[in-house]
């Protein structure tokens, strides 16, 4: 059965990790779990692949793991605060993480923090409903 | 009796306890979040509680997607810093008060929260950030703390009026305590941030203000805030903020703003900060 279409879906990148996700996303999550131990990060470092098979994953999620595709991750049902642990493990900071989510550089994701933030503005709605209801609203 | 002296807020981003355990607090960067945190220190410090209770939320650290309860009151003797992946923070274990919070289990279950009672948990920079930016790095916290941990990682979190309820349940509580105790209720979390995603970074510095606004003012409008315009308005993580509304339904309908503080950003978020009191007879 296809993802029922949210509310929250409409919000341009995000991925809301909701009941439906946490299901689909079991095995990723364990798996980032895992490497809060160490005998266990040396295991997955040791080869990936392999590792990655104690845990119930699909290819794609599979995939995604192994390409640090961290969109695509939450996409299919990973948490950020899991995935983080991914990332703690390839010696990454929390940071660096956003900005590969942005498509950004450190530098670039940093600067924008600096300087305010993304603001909310043009980021609200992917088809630009919350912006009509808005205005209509003003109107009423 | 026991009675609620104050209720106080702040964010907890983890940032701002690695500043704390790598000793960056006096760069300059730094300096302006922990400069906003001063007067904390001393008004807490006149405020003398004798325990806390610490709402917060758990980051996959005691729980994982395995178990995820809503609200888990914390009724151990004493809840250890949790290693998130660096070793456990280098802060004082969290010595808990198991009788009051029996108590309150007890108060607030029948009162028809359900609450999942926890004996044995390690706590993460949600709960020990906070600590920290109330007391500074002491050798032992100066009082117990009862955490309370809230679910805001899977969606959908408690609403922000059954959080508000909530708040008022544990006042009930906390008041049918027959022991003299001076209780402070700290809410964490927040404010505006999106640490996932191709929108990560968002901040809305006037939803916050607007938030911090309403707290003291008008917080039944901030219990009607959907889900849906946390996340649309403030990044998906800033539905943390529902936390905060525990802390306020344990006040007053009328309270003063004693303090404020507001930063953009730490690391990925925004740094908020407020404590408020009941209002005194005049």
């Amino acid at each position: 059965m296809p993802r029922q279409e949210q509310e929250y879906d409409d919000i341009p990148g995000t991925f809301v990790f909701d009941a439906e996700r946490s299901r689909q996303g079991y095995g990723i999550n364990m798996f980032c779990m895992s490497l809060m131990k160490d005998e266990n990060r040396k295991a997955f470092r040791a080869n990936e692949a392999e590792y990655l098979k104690r845990f119930p994953l699909t290819p794609e999620q599979t995939q995604a793991i192994l390409d640090r595709n961290y969109n695509r991750m939450l996409e299919l049902g990973g948490n950020i605060y899991y995935t983080a642990k991914l990332g703690a493990t390839d010696g990454h900071s929390f940071q660096h993480l956003a900005a590969v989510m942005t498509g950004m550089s450190q530098e670039q994701y940093a600067a924008m923090m600096l300087a305010g933030g993304r603001p909310v503005e043009g980021n609200r709605s992917k088809s630009g409903k919350e912006k009509r209801r808005k205005s209509g609203a003003k109107r009423g | 009796m026991a009675r609620i002296i104050a209720g106080a807020a702040t964010s907890h981003v983890p940032a701002i306890g690695a500043a704390i355990d790598n000793r960056k607090t006096d760069q300059p960067y730094w300096q302006r979040v922990f400069s906003g945190f001063e007067k904390t220190r001393e008004l807490i410090a006149e405020l003398r509680p004798d325990v806390i209770i610490g709402i917060y939320n758990d980051h996959a650290t005691a729980f994982s997607v395995e178990v995820v309860p809503t609200f888990a009151l914390g009724c151990a003797p004493e809840f250890p810093p949790a290693d998130e992946g660096w070793g456990p923070r280098p802060v004082p274990v969290v010595k808990g008060h198991p009788e009051l919070a029996a108590h309150i289990a007890q108060s607030v279950i029948l009162d028809e929260f359900d609450l999942t009672v926890v004996n044995k948990m390690e706590v993460d920079h949600g709960l020990t950030v906070p600590l920290n930016l109330l007391f500074g790095s002491p050798e032992q916290w100066p009082c117990p703390v009862i955490p309370l941990a809230v679910n805001v990682v899977l969606y959908p979190p408690p609403t922000g009026h059954r959080c508000f309820m909530l708040g008022r349940a544990l006042r009930k509580a906390i008041q049918s305590w027959p022991e003299e105790l001076r209780v402070l209720v700290l809410g964490t979390g927040g404010m505006s941030h999106q640490i996932s995603g191709p929108r990560a970074g968002l901040i809305n510095s006037e939803f916050d203000k607007a938030f911090l606004d309403n707290l003291t003012r008008d917080p039944k409008k901030l219990t009607r805030i959907p889900h849906l315009e946390y996340i649309r308005e403030a990044g998906a993580e800033a539905i943390e903020l529902v936390m905060w509304l525990i802390m306020r339904g344990t006040l007053d309908e009328e309270v003063d703003e004693v303090y404020r503080f507001y930063t953009v950003p730490a690391s990925n978020t925004a740094v908020g900060h407020i404590i408020l009191e009941n209002r005194r007879a005049k």
